[in-house]
């Protein structure tokens, strides 16, 4: 099982806490799945409003470890600032450093995610970074001081899976001691599968999950399919090839022609 | 003097960002602050004094992904 800045977790899903039909889908849906680590995030309340301490009662209730993100973030400051809010609201070191550089495809602007990563490592947060495959990219992640890379499959909410299989294992084969998650874009459970056969550590699921017409079955079903990867992986896959080749032996065939 | 509260113009006759948290409702809930795009603890809010113009955020706990 994964382990994160030194927290092992008990399974290699992680899930959002967004879009649901209600909040007993969405702790349904965790129950079924058995994913151990939640994302959440912060946004502004109205005063007598009390769906924080709601949705907060609800969240500490699935017993979970919690990923708070940075989403919706344009800046190092405005990623920095929700950082800190975030820690004390949800009293966690973790942070899952989202800084958007492009509004139609939501994908990472690479240098301020450097920049901000590198500032909250330095203030004692452990940052997971949402980032792209770029090998370069990650490596300077790693300088900043992340110790867990989080590349997407596919934009955000996109359900397109993975859209650069190749960029994702070479990011295998060049980090190989540091956590990895495919963050966003998977759509079905058979592109989970992929990303855990490919060798990456966990998945992280939201819209696939909470936007399927049955979010708890569909739950069920990314669970096993991570599972089935993991193990698909652990067990060395044979290699392909170009030509085939009999699986049933040729010797002792009876010459019948 | 006038500030403004999670992007909303409010009057305020408080002094301290307790104070102003207190006028807008919050005074016991959940919820993380910045003043000017800058964040301020919990622990320094009865401290932190504001300013004509300055800019409150008050957050809390969410859905996210």
């Amino acid at each position: 099982m994964p382990t994160f800045y030194g927290t092992q977790i008990t399974s290699r899903m992680m899930l959002g806490t967004a879009q649901y039909p209600s909040p007993a889908i969405l702790a349904q849906a965790f129950r079924q799945s058995g994913a151990g680590i939640a994302t959440v995030s912060v946004r502004r309340e109205a005063g007598g409003e009390h769906a924080g301490q709601d949705f907060w009662d609800l969240i500490r209730a699935l017993n979970v470890a919690l990923l708070p993100n940075t989403a919706g973030c344009h800046s190092v400051r405005e990623a920095v600032t929700t950082a800190h809010m975030a820690r004390e609201l949800f009293d966690t070191p973790w942070i899952k450093l989202e800084v958007i550089g492009h509004a139609d495809t939501l994908q990472p602007d690479p240098f301020g995610l450097v920049e901000a990563a590198r500032i909250l490592s330095e203030d004692g947060f452990q940052v997971f970074p949402y980032c792209t495959e770029d090998l370069v990219l990650c490596d300077r992640l790693q300088e900043a001081g992340c110790e867990v890379l989080m590349p997407w499959g596919a934009p955000i909410g996109t359900g397109l899976g993975l859209n650069n299989i190749y960029g994702l294992r070479s990011l295998r084969a060049h980090f190989p001691d540091t956590p990895l998650v495919v963050d966003a874009g998977l759509g079905l459970p058979s592109q989970a599968a992929h990303a855990m056969e490919l060798g990456f550590d966990s998945v992280l699921l939201n819209t696939a999950v909470a936007q399927a017409g049955d979010p708890v079955v569909m739950a069920q079903a990314f669970a096993r399919a991570v599972e089935a990867g993991a193990m698909a992986y652990a067990a060395d896959p044979m290699s392909p090839r170009d030509m085939a080749a009999p699986s049933t032996p040729v010797l002792g065939q009876a010459v019948l022609s | 003097m006038t500030i403004t509260i999670n992007g909303t113009p409010t009057e305020f006759t408080g002094t301290t960002l307790a104070d102003a948290l207190e006028q807008a409702g919050h005074a016991d809930a959940k919820v993380a602050t910045a003043v000017n795009e800058q964040f301020v603890p919990a622990t320094a809010r009865a401290t932190h004094t504001i300013h004509p113009g300055d800019r409150i955020e008050i957050v809390a706990p969410r859905q996210g992904g």
